[in-house]
């Protein structure tokens, strides 16, 4: 486990190009006087490797700030970019489609690309066998639990060979057993294949337990409001006394936050 | 127990997979599903129970003497008559004749229905122009087509089909329109960051995302079809060409009660055996799709 520590730090050299760059990013919702402003000139940056974990009580444009450097909206201000990396994005349903087999659904994120059918169904198999699914190809998705839809949903992100991975809360609906099995999962996927990360939460201990760093945003503008480096060995234990430490400071600052629009 | 944690404890992702495995294993649990003879007879006893009902109300309105017997037949005569005609094959003529009309109506209704659902759910103007309009359509009684078609056709077989194709066309494209609008946001979401744009994108996940509610808009479609054919045929007389629609018309010309009744015995069946092909379509769906009902 300490090999790909290492392996991590030495891609993270100084000088390449962030993997995920905004700069000054705003947001409004509407025009003129109803425009609401979601997001408030965010700067941040995920290097390449990196885990960074996105934190904010409801109502921080956390998801929407996603949905931006998936290019699935457009700022109303500021730059963002990839440096034309691949992303690939989870969500927190896992968004399967429902009339395809678990195997077809990874098989969508090479059909796309154009991969023909036998190497479309070698790479789908090899991926559900990277997170443990290797013998429910042919089951439909409602024929499994929701940890393992979650798996296959990340099975397909993963499909995509992206360098970069959004997640927008993708364990938040489920039971805290599978979540903490998860995470040691993506935690031994994202060093294996040299992923940067930026994973949306709302729950502090699952920011600390994955991420290099967590960003913590202030809601209603989104902001940053602080950012806290992790210097915790991995593999990590969601209820280890460092991580349990850090996460109690940062739910203080957060309280903090939400306090502020208590009055 | 503590030999395997022992031995497995030097590979931490070796236990990793275990305990997820048997994550899943516990999660998916065993469902069992009662036979087929059994769920079949589940199915037929309420059938059978209705039409017990239906043939005891009809045999007590024929025994209350409200009509006389060649005005309104009971159940024994008019099944009677029912089987004598369904040896004679200018019966089963007529039956081709008007399974024939049935079939190419509702076929090229589904051709210009999928036409004018794709065209109007892809593009707004056209959407905004007779989206309203389709709608509008389906709430036209079809009847009051026929003079219209009359005019434009005279008494032939293609006024039956004109007026068969505006009943069931409307439901079919709104069908397919219902379907593109409901695809769930979030699978257009997934399906954007994965790559999919435009042609491919309708293709691989609008169109199969639309199949439930297509195939309801179907159903519907094959109801108005029915029913148009059915009033196209009694106003429709075509000469030499004998058809279910008319063969009422010419038992009511000849007060032939019982052969009145078993016809319209012989519509309700082929409408219902029909409607049942889509529910099996529909139940199919699904259950592949994982949306069908607990059933305990």
């Amino acid at each position: 486990m300490t090999a790909p520590l290492t392996e991590r730090a030495s891609r993270r050299t100084k000088g390449e190009e962030p993997a995920v760059r905004l700069d000054g990013v705003s947001k409004i919702y509407g025009q003129g006087k109803n425009g609401l402003l979601a997001l408030d000139n965010i700067s941040l940056s995920v290097e390449p490797g990196e885990f960074v974990s996105l934190l904010g009580a409801s109502g921080c444009g956390k998801s929407t700030l996603l949905s931006l450097v998936a290019g699935l909206d457009k700022p109303t201000a500021g730059t963002l970019g990839t440096g034309g990396r691949k992303i690939a994005m989870m969500f927190q349903e896992p968004a399967l489609f429902p009339w395809l087999t678990v195997a077809a659904n990874v098989e969508m994120a090479l059909r796309v690309q154009g991969v023909g059918k036998k190497e479309r169904q070698e790479r789908a198999a090899e991926f559900l066998d990277i997170v443990h699914l290797g013998g429910f190809g042919a089951k439909r998705p409602h024929e499994l639990s929701g940890g393992m839809r979650q798996r296959v949903s990340l099975a397909r992100a993963l499909a995509q060979e992206a360098d970069v991975l959004l997640m927008d809360e993708p364990f938040g609906a489920l039971d805290a057993m599978t979540r903490d099995l998860l995470h040691d999962e993506l935690e031994r996927i994202w060093q294996k294949r040299g992923l940067s990360v930026l994973f949306v939460t709302h729950n502090v201990r699952e920011a600390v337990r994955l991420g290099d760093r967590v960003v913590l945003l202030s809601s209603r503008p989104g902001k940053v409001a602080e950012e806290f480096p992790v210097d915790i060995e991995r593999p990590r234990v969601t209820d280890s006394p460092e991580v349990a430490e850090l996460a109690s400071a940062i739910t203080n600052r957060l309280r903090q936050e939400v306090l502020r629009h208590g009055r | 127990m503590a030999v395997d944690q022992a031995s497995a404890a030097d590979r931490p992702a070796d236990v990793h997979a275990r305990q997820l495995a048997g994550l899943d294993a516990l999660e998916l649990g065993g469902a069992t599903s009662s036979g087929l003879a059994v769920r079949l007879w589940g199915r037929l006893w309420p059938m059978l129970l209705a039409v017990a009902i239906v043939l005891a109300i009809w045999q007590g309105i024929v025994w209350s003497g409200r009509w006389p017997e060649y005005v309104f037949a009971g159940p024994a005569e008019t099944f009677g008559k029912l089987g004598e005609r369904l040896s004679d094959a200018e019966y089963w003529q007529a039956i081709g004749v008007t399974m024939r009309r049935a079939v190419t109506g509702f076929a090229i209704s589904v051709l210009v229905g999928l036409v004018i659902g794709a065209l109007v759910s892809r593009i707004k103007v056209l959407r905004a122009a007779f989206g309203s309009l389709i709608t509008g359509l389906q709430t036209m009684p079809s009847i009051a087509w026929f003079p219209l078609a009359i005019l434009l056709f005279g008494l032939t077989e293609s006024a039956i089909t004109f007026v068969v194709i505006l009943g069931a066309a409307p439901s079919i494209a709104n069908g397919l329109i219902t379907g593109v609008d409901y695809t769930p946001p979030i699978l257009l979401r997934a399906s954007h960051v994965l790559g999919f744009r435009r042609l491919q994108l309708y293709r691989h996940v609008i169109l199969p995302a639309s199949l439930p509610s297509f195939l309801a808009g179907l159903k519907q479609g094959w109801a108005f079809a029915w029913r148009s054919l059915m009033a196209g045929e009694l106003v429709v007389i075509i000469a030499h060409q004998s058809s279910l629609g008319e063969r009422l018309y010419y038992d009511r010309e000849l007060a032939d009660s019982a052969g009145l009744l078993g016809t319209m015995i012989v519509i309700l069946v082929i409408g219902i055996g029909i409607d049942l092909l889509f529910e099996t379509g529909d139940n199919a769906l699904r259950r592949r799709w994982g949306l069908q009902q607990v059933r305990n």
